[in-house]
């Protein structure tokens, strides 16, 4: 199935402007709105064999979006143009397939707590545990619907969705339809006496199932695979807590060895704050929850759930890029705190402008699992693989969990802390410590034993005057794994509001393989006027693996020139 | 590169139709969540013919919360001087959702703030990436936008929010 094509997008956006104009009477193009964005990210790529750059033939490569939006009143149609000439390197190959196309197009209408929308769309039920479709463009992910939704709240505190579709593929769309309803009820909106109440409850339940032919598999496939979610959230005053449990019926896919296991997970988080403190602790275990639209797929493909990282999302590059955590979604059990402490202003250790502390912790692990056929679990899974039954799992359930059984493997831990503090008018200071333990081999397919890492980071903030100022950031990474140690350094001159110019240097020093010991020397500049901003670099890009959310992109290594552009009109 | 021109042509001719017509653009009514996690929709944003901030940021983005916390250390003034208002749209996913109202509350933030948790309302706003700042006239209509943040940046903001506060055109 292949996705419309230029034509025929800017077909449909005029069909829809037609609808929408001839909708109305009088002037025709009385009060339609059209507005949208602009990004464009183009790299040129140098031959640079000590980095590990891939060799480019064509030298370069660019990825340009343009989102286009018509609206009047209730009803707003729009459109997404997708150019990959060819897709930059670290964006899937499949990307090239079409150098520019349509692959998102849809018209809506809304009144009076109704909104039908037909064509592609995206939607999440609760936190998305078994429903979210969403676009991480950085990330080259975008599972969108083509089909039919309705959102409709027949009273307030009553609400409904249902929708069917199926998902983006690339320039394709996936086999398998996905069919959902969720249902969500506000107590203190539907119940008029409890409107004012401190307390406030909200439940949710939701219903996914979908369609994908068995094909031509020697397995005896289930076409339709249904899955469920229920959730609550509840807050008190400075107090809050929510829930969600998930389920998903047995589902044999590539990624789970064929196996004919249920699913389940849950995400359980309390949090309490006031001001200038608060806290939030979160628990997660998943247990074979990968849910997509198609048995095979693979990578970031076709997901129809999303079970995001229950870790800290860093933003320093060491810390961010070289041993982030990408969720386990056939098996981990997690938690993680989060606590922020602002010592007030004008006390003693609080100085004049106060101090705020940060401390995060994140521990992730494997299952304790019962298997079947072995009890190896390696050998299991090699016999899972081979689709071999064996005798002792006739059902070919593969093995035996329970979502509160914790194992020995150690997938993922980040001890940090963040002090951040203004000394005067002129100077701000933070500093930030992480210890984080990375199971590489389970992550990144690498063997060796898991990473250990402390990571220093400083950062400055000197504002020169009223519309100069400088930022610069020194960090280091030390670990006996891997590619050993780093440093970073970063200084960026700001010229509000037009201007900022960067240049950066990041050293692998401690490479054990002394010919590896490379810098990375990148200088940018970047113009902003308005929602127009424009930037270019030049210098060497190191491969790392790029996160947003749970979900990570392998950015390779490359040397040559970056230009961004992203407008917004 | 025939389509990219023919894009950027395309975007640039709308760009300048658009212009004329921008100071008649509302804010587009979607259905967001407030910090308890109940129904928001963004048409019912308001603030008696007074101007709005609306500012989108996420608690992974380093300049979104330099923007924020400089401004917060003025914004008693700013809404002393002219009654300005500030929406913070955290757009923050289901992975860091829970950790917004403890930041907000822990650094004294006095902003009005929502979820937007599946980007629904970022898309609506046509916002590429955070910070990207609009502001809103007294009469709802979005008159100017920016993206990215640099010290000194909420000077400019501010005096733009001083002009509309006086009923000055910005244009």
């Amino acid at each position: 199935m292949k996705l419309t094509n230029l034509n025929l997008g800017l077909i449909t956006l005029f069909s829809f402007a037609t609808i929408i104009v001839s909708a109305q009477d009088g002037n025709l193009l009385d009060g339609v709105q059209i507005h949208g964005n602009f990004d464009l990210y183009a790299q040129q790529y140098n031959k640079d064999s000590i980095i590990g750059a891939p060799i480019v033939p064509e030298k370069s490569g660019v990825n340009a979006f343009t989102n286009l939006i018509a609206t009047k009143g209730k009803f707003s149609a729009g459109v997404r143009l997708e150019s990959y000439i060819p897709p930059v390197q670290g964006f899937d190959p499949r990307f090239g397939d079409e150098t520019i196309g349509v692959p998102f197009r849809y018209a809506s209408f809304k009144q009076d707590g109704l909104e039908i929308t037909v064509g592609n769309f995206y939607e999440q039920f609760g936190n998305g545990m078994i429903l979210r479709s969403y676009e991480e463009r950085g990330l080259g992910l975008d599972n969108a619907f083509d089909g039919a939704r309705v959102r409709y709240s027949p009273v307030k505190g009553l609400y409904v969705k249902g929708l069917i579709g199926n998902q983006r593929f690339y320039w394709q769309k996936s086999d398998g339809i996905v069919r959902a309803f969720d249902g969500e009820v506000q107590f203190n909106e539907l119940i008029s006496k409890w409107n004012e109440s401190a307390l406030r409850v909200s439940i949710g339940g939701s219903f996914v199932s979908k369609f994908q032919s068995g094909g031509t598999s020697s397995l005896d496939l289930p076409e339709n695979v249904g899955g469920g979610a229920a959730r609550f959230q509840m807050n008190y005053k400075d107090f809050s807590l929510m829930g969600e449990y998930a389920y998903k019926e047995n589902d044999p896919t590539k990624s789970n060895h064929y196996i004919y296991k249920s699913g389940e997970g849950f995400f359980a988080s309390a949090t309490y704050s006031r001001r200038g403190f608060g806290i939030n602790i979160s628990a997660k275990s998943i247990d074979n929850m990968e849910f997509r639209s198609d048995r095979e797929a693979g990578f970031n493909d076709l997901f129809i759930n999303y079970l995001p990282a229950l870790s800290r999302q860093h933003t320093y590059s060491l810390a961010a890029t070289l041993y982030p955590y990408a969720t386990q979604p056939n098996g981990e059990i997690g938690l993680q705190g989060d606590l922020i402490y602002k010592i007030k202003k004008g006390s003693k250790i609080g100085g004049k402008y106060g101090t705020t502390i940060q401390l995060n912790v994140s521990m992730i692990n494997s299952h304790d699992r019962e298997y079947y056929a072995d009890q190896d679990p390696d050998a299991a899974v090699e016999l899972l693989d081979q689709q071999v039954y064996i005798t002792e799992d006739q059902s070919r359930k593969g093995y035996k969990a329970n979502l509160f059984n914790i194992g020995n493997e150690v997938y993922y831990r980040d001890y940090n802390i963040e002090i951040d503090r203004k000394f005067n008018k002129k100077f701000k200071l933070k500093g930030t410590f992480a210890f984080q333990e990375y199971n590489i081999e389970l992550i990144q397919n690498k063997a060796s034993t898991n990473v250990l890492a402390r990571i220093w980071v400083l950062e400055g903030l000197n504002k020169l005057s009223k519309k100069h100022s400088i930022r610069w950031e020194a960090q280091q990474l030390t670990t006996g794994q891997d590619q050993g140690d780093w440093v970073f350094g970063l200084i960026e001159y700001g010229y509000s509001p037009h201007w900022i110019v960067t240049v950066l240097n990041q050293y692998n020093y401690g490479n054990k393989n002394k010919d590896l010991r490379v810098n990375y020397p990148t200088a940018q500049v970047t113009y902003i006027h308005n929602a127009n901003r424009l930037s270019l670099s030049y210098g060497r890009q190191r491969a790392g693996i790029f996160c947003v959310g749970g979900v990570c992109r392998n950015v390779p290594a490359a040397n040559g020139i970056t230009l961004a552009i992203t407008s917004s009109f | 590169m025939k389509y990219i021109l023919l894009s950027i042509l395309l975007i640039g001719a709308i760009n300048s139709g658009v212009k004329a017509q921008d100071s008649g653009r509302k804010i587009p009514a979607v259905e967001i969540k407030s910090l308890d996690s109940s129904p928001f929709n963004t048409g019912d944003i308001q603030n008696d013919g007074k101007p709005i901030i609306i500012s989108f940021w996420a608690t992974w983005c380093s300049p979104c919360k330099r923007e924020l916390n400089t401004i917060a250390e003025d914004y008693i003034d700013w809404q002393d001087e002219t009654g300005v208002k500030l929406i913070a749209i955290s757009i923050d996913d289901a992975r860091n959702m829970q950790k917004v109202k403890p930041y907000v509350d822990g650094q004294s933030w006095d902003y009005e703030v929502y979820l937007d948790p599946n980007a629904d309302f970022k898309r609506a706003m046509n916002v590429n990436n955070v910070p990207h700042t609009f502001l809103i006239d007294g009469e709802g209509n979005i008159v100017w936008q920016h993206n990215s943040y640099q010290p000194g940046d909420e000077d400019e903001l501010y005096e733009l929010v001083e002009k509309l506060a006086s009923g000055e055109s910005i244009n």
